[in-house]
């Protein structure tokens, strides 16, 4: 009953969102005013179907009902039950209807925030956003029904796969799929802007906090994914240029791109047909990212559910969206034109080298990871592109972006002078340059480069605060002062810059990880990195839906105690799969990881990792996503100026 | 002109992999493509000499038929998933042979009884060697030998189901 209540709703959905992509976008093409102010509605509608349905969902898995055929293939009695709640999109058929979900609460965050817009820009992008959103509920009725039910019942689920039983992973598709998702909205403004045949600062200003918001989102979700296969697949590594990753980070490159050139539109009204097109790029690669994986033509460790048939399906939706999209963008561009001009040393012309870069780094990924596919394809020629060849192209063209990342936001808009610019950060170089002889002592040639770099990024970006606040140039009280009217986006740049430096630190730290397999007996010890590692038994445990062997570490350092490890290795019942549960010990300088392997003849096989800096390649995906938030909560960017001061009130208080 | 021209071309590229995308998964539908399908350099030769306790080169060619030889180990996960793909073959009416790879009699044994036994032959290759002279990547591995013992195609990791229809299609046809 609960199962075809929430089909009635998806398909109750459809209809709302079918006619959320005709009556807005007709209205604001005849200029009727009704039909535009029918588009909030029809968003919040489709929204609270989508919900009802997904609800429905949530509400089949908790409550076991296994006459629905998702529920019995990926749950079962004994699943824990948060598990059971996330399960609902962690299914090939759940995932679909809630990334559906994201899209329609994008298109209800327009409907409610929109309200200071221009009325026939906020129809026309509700009306795009309900375009993109009508085919993939088709498909999720059609084609991927997360209600379909089986007759008969069995008695109980086929339970979820191990791996994805695990906290970090139950909370990574959501906040994943809100930054894929969120760049729906930018797409929107886009294909509006298109529609209008204008853009203008106001749009810039509209832009940009959704393109941050879906930004932070996607950061945090690909940082979650990286942590996750570093813990959980036990394999010690945080990034492996698998496709479904690199998936991932294009969007992130382009609309790390787009959030720069969006600033540029606002302030200076240049770039402006750019924008659009790295709106649309970004959100056509959100769209391939999730789907092209899902069908199965990426091979991957991370595909779970793949289906041709599927394939065809929404690679048809794909076409018409994306193609039709930049058919459009073909045709109406040049109407764009006009922009502010600016020489090549400036701000803007700073924020055109970082377009340029992360958008050839983008190129590069995507062709490393659709080479092998096409030349298999076309001259039936196997091979693989693997993690040498990623850090071979990307690292030359990364490398300019660190260094040109401090200096731009010390330049002035418009026209500006190198040489003072450069000459008010010799101290930062000089730190730099100490920071990169001292890992020299202990790291080879790129990793102290690498620190070099990630000094310049993070010291130059509190540079730019301390250059404001003029600290040492005016009374220190005054200083505070100044610090504390900054605008909080100030303090977001400098977070966002600071926070791929801490990143980088990581990434460079990792070099000097040292890792031992052996084969250990009960009471035996092994010596890794200045720890001993020493066994003290393996015993049996039983968890709700599995059995676990677990070792006992003793980990000390010159005699005394440090930690107790527990790594495990997990048999689950009625998936016939075992998992390994690696055990990490951090002290944000260093991780102790260990993982339990095969027992044989009473010893068992340990694989110890020292994983030095490695916390810092998460805790700067953090740092760069506050930052963001920290942008987000400026007051100049949430009330998006486009507001008239009598509107101004109401306003701040919808927001 | 030119500048129409220039913003044309996100248009062009993205078309033109669209078609791409497209003709892969027809490839991949109608069994003649699959991205995990790894060649080997024993494509389109003739098997190599081998003789194991079971059955060997001479036995294989003997046959005067194609038949599939599936590299398989009770200690391998991915055999477990394959096992209900190679019983359904097998009921299809296509002749399997197996080859247990760096395995144990008994451990074999009871892996045959508890998943099915899906071969017509079993042959044994306890210490592996012959799996390096096949150039065996890992198990499971399955090869279609046609009848004048010619190797004509190897499947890496456990065969899908469009991978076995693939399979029983060409076996049709050698």
């Amino acid at each position: 009953m609960i199962g075809e209540l929430g089909h009635f709703a998806l398909a109750l959905a459809i209809a709302f969102a079918v006619a959320q992509s005709v009556l807005p976008l007709w209205g604001a093409w005849r200029r009727d005013v009704r039909l535009m102010q029918a588009a909030p509605g029809l968003a919040l509608g489709q929204l609270i179907a989508l919900g009802m349905s997904f609800g429905c969902l949530v509400w089949a898995s908790v409550s076991d009902d296994f006459s629905v055929q998702n529920i019995a293939e990926n749950s079962h009695t004994l699943k824990p039950m948060l598990y059971k709640i996330t399960g609902a999109w962690g299914s090939h058929e759940g995932s679909i209807l809630f990334w559906c979900l994201i899209l329609s609460i994008c298109g209800g965050a327009v409907a409610l925030f929109g309200g200071p817009l221009p009325a026939s820009l906020r129809a026309r992008v509700i009306g795009v956003l309900g375009l993109s959103a009508w085919g993939f509920e088709l498909f999720t009725l059609l084609e991927s029904n997360p209600f379909a039910r089986i007759w008969p019942a069995p008695a109980n689920g086929r339970d979820m796969n191990p791996l994805l039983q695990d906290p970090g992973l139950a909370f990574h598709p959501p906040i994943l799929y809100m930054g894929y998702v969120g760049f729906a909205i930018p797409f929107a403004f886009a294909i509006a802007a298109l529609l209008e045949g204008r853009i203008d600062a106001a749009w810039g200003r509209w832009v940009r906090p959704w393109t941050l918001m879906a930004w932070c989102f996607l950061t945090c979700g690909i940082a979650l994914g990286s942590w996750w296969s570093y813990y959980v697949l036990g394999w010690g590594g945080y990034w492996f240029w698998d496709p479904v990753e690199n998936a991932s980070l294009l969007p992130w490159l382009t609309g790390t791109a787009l959030l720069h050139s969006a600033i540029v539109v606002e302030k200076r009204e240049a770039l402006k047909v750019w924008t659009v097109l790295l709106a649309i790029g970004t959100f056509a690669l959100s769209l391939s990212g999730t789907f092209l994986v899902r069908s199965g033509i990426l091979n991957s460790v991370h595909s779970f559910a793949t289906d041709p048939a599927r394939g065809v399906f929404i690679l048809g939706l794909l076409g018409l969206l994306i193609g039709g999209s930049l058919l459009l963008f073909a045709i109406r561009a040049p109407l764009l034109g006009g922009s502010g001009l600016f020489a090549p040393v400036s701000r803007e012309g700073g924020i055109v080298l970082n377009n340029i870069l992360l958008c050839s780094i983008a190129a590069v990924v995507l062709t490393g990871t659709l080479y092998p596919l096409f030349t298999d394809l076309l001259l039936d020629e196997k091979l693989s592109v693997g993690p040498p060849f990623f850090q071979a192209t990307v690292l030359p063209l990364a490398a300019p972006v660190f260094f040109a990342m401090t200096i731009g936001p010390a330049l002035s808009w418009k026209r500006a002078a190198l040489g003072p610019a450069l000459i008010k950060l010799w101290w930062v170089a000089i730190v730099a340059v100490v920071v990169g002889i001292v890992a020299s002592f202990r790291m080879q040639g790129v990793a102290s480069l690498s620190m070099a770099a990630a000094a310049w990024m993070i010291v130059g970006a509190f540079a730019e605060i301390i250059q404001r606040i003029r600290l040492f140039r005016v009374p220190f009280s005054n200083s505070v002062s100044r610090l504390f009217s900054l605008p909080l986006s100030t303090f977001g740049t400098t977070l966002g810059h600071a926070g791929l430096g801490v990143t980088i630190i990581g990434i460079a730290g990792m070099t000097l990880a040292a890792e031992q397999i052996a084969l250990v007996h009960v009471g035996e010890s092994v010596h890794l990195s200045g720890y001993d590692w020493t066994l003290e038994k393996v015993h049996d445990a039983a968890g709700p839906n599995y059995n676990a062997r677990v070792a006992v570490i003793e980990v000390t350092k010159d005699g005394r105690h440090v930690v107790t490890l527990s790594p495990e290795r997990r048999m689950f019942t009625t998936q016939t799969m075992t998992t390994t549960e690696a055990k990490i010990h951090t002290n944000i300088v260093r991780d102790l990881y260990a993982v339990l392997g095969e027992e044989r003849d009473g010893a068992a096989v340990l694989r110890l990792h020292d994983n030095t800096l490695a916390p810092f390649i998460w805790l700067g995906a953090l740092v760069m996503a506050l930052g963001g938030f920290c942008s987000l909560a400026d007051r100049r960017l949430r009330i998006a100026a486009p507001t008239r001061a009598s509107t101004l009130s109401g306003a701040v208080s919808r927001t | 002109m030119n500048r129409r021209l220039l913003l044309a071309i996100p248009f062009g590229v993205a078309a033109v992999g669209g078609v791409g995308f497209y003709s892969i998964l027809r490839a991949m539908q109608s069994g003649q493509f699959d991205p995990r399908g790894v060649p080997s350099q024993l494509i389109d030769k003739p098997l190599p000499e081998f003789v194991l306790p079971g059955f060997g080169r001479a036995e294989v060619v003997a046959r005067k038929a194609p038949v599939v030889i599936n590299f398989f180990a009770s200690w391998c996960v991915p055999c477990i998933e394959e096992a209900p793909v190679l019983a359904a073959l097998q009921k299809s009416g296509v002749p399997i042979w197996g080859i247990a790879y760096k395995d144990k009699q008994a451990a074999t044994d009871l892996f045959l009884k508890r998943r099915g036994n899906p071969y017509a032959q079993l042959a044994r290759d306890e210490d592996g060697r012959v799996g390096i002279e096949w150039g065996v990547t890992g198990v499971p591995e399955t090869y279609l030998i046609d009848a004048q013992g010619i190797v004509r195609w190897r499947f890496t990791g456990p065969l899908s189901n469009n991978a076995a229809r693939g399979l029983s299609q060409m076996m049709g046809r050698t």
